[in-house]
């Protein structure tokens, strides 16, 4: 307590920063995956059953090998199957891809609380995190700053990502497939495969983001472990316009949000602080309604999105 | 050309030999063949269902021919699908765009390419279609989203992209249908100098006399899947091609203008609404609409005529003015409509004014569904009623439909407006609303239309009419004012009219 009395107030930013890479990382990954597949034209409702998903079998196989590393390769492959599945089947005619986003949300909860029972007891390996506080005496910068590896990869995917849907074939073909269906069979690219593709990137992207959930903040396999993040992410993209380096920055204020509850608590706040656990929440729904338009069509959402159509 | 094409340049010839197309028992094409000779353009003429669209995808590769082969550069070529059509430098612009509208011009044009790189280096790309558009006559902002282009300049890039792909046989179908005739003009010139260039023949699918004898040195027609004619457009005239065409003179219902011009029905002031983009605005000082008048709004497309009728039907929020319609403020609410007798007839009905999935009856009832006689809602619908409105409207304004319970969507294009226009001239009506009410439709059809509207002013309706088409304008408007920048730039009386004039303010130089 000496030491958080020695900077004062400043621990309430300070540690609403650190609690913003934190908590951001899964918001981030979720967010660039649901992005990739919107782009493409396809919304993918199911990431935060993935997410789930991902959290589990990256802690399962993190445990059984005692690489965590591999750990978040299984979460990636658990995301592309999902994706794989979310994309078949909404190949087919009059199926709609949100309904089907709800379903495999649920089947893959389901899925992840049955077979990660046994793992709620053991102790998986940690992700390590890098101390890029090294330069600062004072502890509460040290812990702001132990920043996981999975974040530094996810800001450099945000920038590969915004590079990929300018600067190359795959990436016009995913944004003329999102924008228009017919025009992407005009130019002889066949949109469900494009979807199908994204979708599956999308979902290793969202498993990802579970695996860091599970084997780095909070650290554990438990049912609860989700918060909401994979859903949270559609209005984040939304908000971002589909843009991932504004998802990145979007990320970020959500992590920070969510970060607010527990910094308040640390530097003594007893009361009425669990009321800024729900920022996140009251934060997605203002966003929505102070970037809303009674006039104008969305700037930036794909055209061939079944929700913008 | 910046990419390597896959033949030599030039135009190439392209021939269509006893072509027959059947699906089931209707046969579309009946042993057609057509020419089209290296370095020329060749218009193909035809009412709707004529067998044009059928001829050119099967020229194209969408569909196979039953009969009868293609000759392309004097060698047999057997065409799959449209992928090998490209290789063989056939391409097509469609009358859609296909263009991706939220890609810019450059990336459009290099995402369509077959080969286009896994990694695109910008620089050395946007250096090369530089050199490729010095090399062509006209020019396209290839920086911005498609979207933001006008239409024209859409059309332009539709072009371009197919010399970029290295096309040297072009099919343009109905090339000018979304463009003003400045436009059309400018875009055909250009085309029109390419062939003369030798670098491309073209067939152009088109419903218009002028054009043709504008712009092609042959012509062919067809009507119900026959050829009935062709040869240089210099020996035939405009009489002898309609014969083809419609097979005997085309009947135009002429009606005199009885009625004179009474009470002030429709007028707006100082009404302001943002544009679609939204950094423009739509500013209307004064406008007014009498009874038993036609006031025509003329202008290019995208100057806000399009933001004015969604003023008027309610669709767009006023930033300030007001409408009224008989000296009482209009909302554009259904009430409001119902009790001050307004009617719509938006453009591209079947999308703005229809339900496409229902059938043409309950589309018919739409105006009366929901209330009685007297006037009173109610809250069962009269299956009856709807059924005897949907025969009479269907028999009076000859509409074709197999049967009244057949979905509105099955309808032509013709026979959608017709139904719309039944509906909403059927009862009292006091303002009528128009908006392009001919768009893509065929020569019996537009006559009819045009008749309606001119009928309904004649009755006494006051009419606001709102077309990109300004021969339309002036044919059936008593008075007309210029739209442009989204304002009105220019009044003047039909009668009086000078064509020229009217066009350099639609220009928006005046």
């Amino acid at each position: 307590m000496s030491t958080a009395a020695d900077i004062g107030i400043w621990g309430v930013p300070l540690a609403i920063i650190g609690g913003a890479i934190r908590v951001s990382t899964p918001f981030l990954f979720v967010s660039l995956g649901e992005c990739l597949t919107e782009r493409s034209g396809r919304i993918n409702l199911g990431l935060e059953g993935t997410l789930v998903f991902g959290a589990m079998s990256g802690y399962a196989v993190a445990y059984g090998t005692g690489s965590p590393w591999l750990g978040v390769l299984a979460a990636a492959m658990a995301g592309v199957l999902f994706g794989l599945f979310h994309g078949w089947i909404c190949k087919f005619k009059g199926v709609n891809d949100i309904a089907i986003g709800i379903a495999l949300m649920l089947l893959g909860m389901g899925l992840a609380f049955f077979f990660g029972k046994p793992y709620i007891q053991p102790v998986a390996p940690d992700l390590p995190a890098i101390p890029l506080g090294w330069w600062s005496d004072i502890p509460q910068v040290q812990a702001a700053l132990q920043v996981n590896a999975l974040f530094l990869i996810g800001a450099v995917l945000a920038v590969a990502l915004h590079w990929m849907f300018k600067n190359t074939r795959v990436g016009l073909a995913i944004r003329v497939a999102g924008d228009s269906t017919d025009a992407a069979r005009a130019i002889g690219l066949n949109p469900d495969t494009v979807r199908l593709l994204s979708t599956a990137a999308g979902g290793a992207l969202a498993g990802v983001g579970g695996a860091y959930l599970s084997l780095y903040y909070p650290g554990s396999w438990n049912e609860g472990i989700s918060s909401g993040q994979g859903l949270m992410a559609v209005a984040l993209v939304i908000f971002a316009r589909w843009n991932p380096i504004n998802c990145f920055w979007a990320a970020l204020l959500f992590g920070g949000a969510g970060a607010l509850g527990p910094a308040l608590q640390s530097v003594g706040v007893t009361s009425g602080y669990y009321l800024f656990f729900a920022a996140p929440y009251v934060l997605t729904l203002a966003l929505l309604i102070i970037t809303s338009s009674p006039d104008k069509a969305m700037e930036g959402a794909p055209g061939a999105l079944s929700i913008t159509k | 050309m910046s990419h390597e094409p896959a033949l030599s340049t030039g135009a190439i010839g392209v021939e269509a030999v006893s072509m027959t197309k059947r699906f089931g028992d209707f046969t579309a094409l009946d042993e057609v063949t057509l020419n089209v000779r290296p370095g020329t353009f060749h218009a193909l003429l035809g009412e709707n269902g004529a067998g044009k669209s059928t001829l050119v995808k099967c020229i194209m590769g969408f569909y196979h021919a039953t009969e009868g082969g293609l000759l392309v550069d004097g060698h047999e070529a057997f065409v799959r699908d449209p992928v090998d059509a490209q290789k063989l430098g056939l391409g097509m612009v469609y009358q859609h765009f296909t263009l991706v509208p939220a890609l810019t011009g450059a990336e459009n044009l290099l995402i369509s390419r077959a080969d286009a790189p896994g990694v695109i280096n910008w620089r050395a790309e946007n250096a090369r279609l530089e050199a490729f558009l010095d090399k062509m006559p006209f020019r396209v902002p290839l920086d911005r989203p498609t979207s933001r282009l006008a239409a024209g300049e859409k059309q332009k890039l539709e072009i371009l992209k197919q010399l970029y792909l290295g096309s040297r046989f072009l099919i343009l179908d109905e090339p000018t249908s979304v463009l003003t005739p400045a436009e059309a003009d400018e875009v055909l010139g250009h085309v029109r100098a390419l062939c003369e260039a030798g670098e491309i023949s073209v067939l152009m699918i088109t419903h218009k006399f002028r054009e043709v004898t504008q712009f092609a040195d042959d012509v062919s027609v067809l009507r119900r899947g026959k050829l009935t004619g062709s040869g240089p457009v210099s020996d035939l005239s405009h009489d002898d091609m309609a014969q083809m065409m419609m097979g005997h003179q085309p009947e135009r219902k002429e009606i005199n203008r009885t009625q004179t011009k009474g009470d002030t029905v429709l007028s707006l002031r100082g009404a302001r609404a943002s544009d679609r983009s939204g950094l423009k605005s739509i500013d209307i000082e004064a406008l007014d609409v009498a009874a038993g008048e036609i006031l025509g709004i003329a202008g290019v497309s995208g100057n806000g005529q399009t933001e004015l009728m969604e003023m008027l039907t309610g669709q767009r929020r006023l930033l300030g003015g007001e409408i009224r319609v008989k000296d009482q403020p209009y909302g554009a609410s259904r009430a409001e409509a119902t009790a001050l007798k307004v009617r719509y007839l938006p453009e591209e009905p079947l999308q703005n004014a229809c339900a496409s999935r229902m059938s043409v009856a309950e589309n018919l009832a739409f105006r009366l569904f929901d209330h009685g006689a007297d006037g009173r809602p109610k809250l069962w619908k009269n299956t009856r009623q709807i059924l005897d409105n949907a025969k009479a409207r269907i028999a009076e304004f000859n509409v074709k439909t197999t049967s009244p319970h057949s979905p509105i969507a099955a309808l032509s294009g013709g026979n959608v407006q017709r139904a719309v226009l039944a509906r909403e001239l059927t009862g009292d009506v006091d303002l009528l609303i128009v908006a392009n009410p001919c768009f893509g439709l065929d020569f019996a059809a537009v006559a009819a239309i045009r008749g309606r509207i001119l009928e309904a002013r004649n009755k006494g309706v006051a009419v606001l009419l709102i077309s990109e088409d300004l021969d339309e304008i002036l044919e059936l408007s008593d008075r007309i004012v210029v739209m442009s920048e989204g304002r009105i730039a220019f009044e003047t009386a039909a009668a009086t009219a000078d064509t020229a004039e009217i066009g350099t303010y639609m220009a928006g130089h005046a």
